[in-house]
């Protein structure tokens, strides 16, 4: 889980962000211009991210890429139906695989959805993210009742947080 | 877009490029002259190469990566079972929302029948709610919220493979 709400994002912060959240401008001096249009200092602007970034508001600054684009044309989330009062120490465990890029404990949604742990596998073909798939099995064993793997077929939307001005 | 349509040709420096971006970029004066640096190539070329990814989609964004739940707000994975007749009318309701943040399409060997799969991004924790109530009267469809209910790993750091 995140941790709490760090509220330290004030009216400035806001401005930021919504200044950012559709990336940084590409100039060789991106924290100047930015202190231009929001008429703060550029110190200002590089303090303010920082503290963003030491608190967790910020993830990271850095690139997304397009998974496709990079290589790994299959990209799988596996969902498994696993004991509740395992799924702490299954989680981390699967979590901790090298091929496993997030890893989740979510609700079920019974009767539609049974499966309570996701975990995100990417690779080069549907084969790779399968074989990647049953070596999540094998750790699981016994305690995976049931599972599916559902391929991500389009994109149909990458935009990211959109806040209000 | 189809995913297929964005294998863009990449070459080695973007490769490096993409590689090194993926972690913390600076923040200093002239970060993309610092990130330059190190990569062996000039500011502009860097800037250009990834003003050329970005608009090619071989990158997604280029920026700082929000948490909006350290702020107050909300990521929630969502999903609905969208019949396919009905395909393009719900997938433009759903986009048309700006909580909407991601939207994939999504389908199993095993015929499961939940495949649109999107996240929902809020500035408050209320905002969830509203939104998967907004979607569903649009829609007319149920709206599955799936909230992390605990987190065990979030990495996404993959090497541009060859």
């Amino acid at each position: 889980m995140n941790g709490a709400p760090a509220g330290s994002a004030d009216a400035i912060d806001r401005r930021l962000i919504v200044a950012t959240q559709s990336g940084l401008p590409l100039v060789s001096r991106p924290y100047h211009l930015l202190a231009e249009q929001l008429g703060i200092l550029p110190d200002e602007v590089m303090e303010r991210l920082a503290r963003m970034l030491a608190c967790g508001v910020i993830r990271r600054i850095g690139a997304v890429p397009n998974h496709y684009a990079i290589g790994y044309t299959a990209n799988g989330m596996s969902v498994w139906d696993v004991p509740d009062e395992r799924i702490d120490d299954l989680g981390a465990r699967v979590g901790a695989l090298a091929f496993v890029t997030h890893c989740y404990h979510r609700p079920r949604r019974l009767p539609q959805w049974p499966y309570n742990l996701f975990a995100m596998v990417h690779g080069a073909s549907r084969a790779e993210v399968q074989a990647k798939v049953a070596e999540i099995a094998a750790l699981l064993g016994p305690d995976c009742r049931s599972n599916d793997v559902l391929f991500s077929t389009a994109i149909l939307k990458k935009t990211g947080l959109r806040i209000g001005v | 877009m189809r995913e297929r349509a964005a294998s863009a040709s990449i070459d080695a420096i973007d490769r490096a490029i993409i590689d090194g971006l993926q972690g913390g970029f600076p923040i200093c004066e002239r970060p993309y002259a610092a990130v330059a640096a190190q990569l062996g190539i000039a500011e502009n070329e860097l800037i250009e190469r990834l003003q050329a990814m970005l608009e090619a989609r071989v990158l997604t964004r280029f920026g700082p990566m929000f948490q909006v739940e350290r702020m107050g707000g909300a990521f929630v994975l969502a999903a609905m079972r969208v019949p396919e007749a009905d395909w393009q009318r719900v997938l433009e309701v759903v986009n048309s929302f700006p909580q909407v943040a991601h939207n994939y399409r999504r389908e199993s060997d095993r015929n499961c029948d939940f495949n649109m799969w999107f996240v929902l991004a809020t500035e408050t924790a209320d905002g969830i709610a509203a939104a998967v109530r907004a979607i569903e009267d649009a829609s007319g469809l149920a709206v599955f919220a799936f909230p992390k209910l605990q987190e065990y790993f979030v990495e996404m750091k993959l090497a541009v493979r060859p």
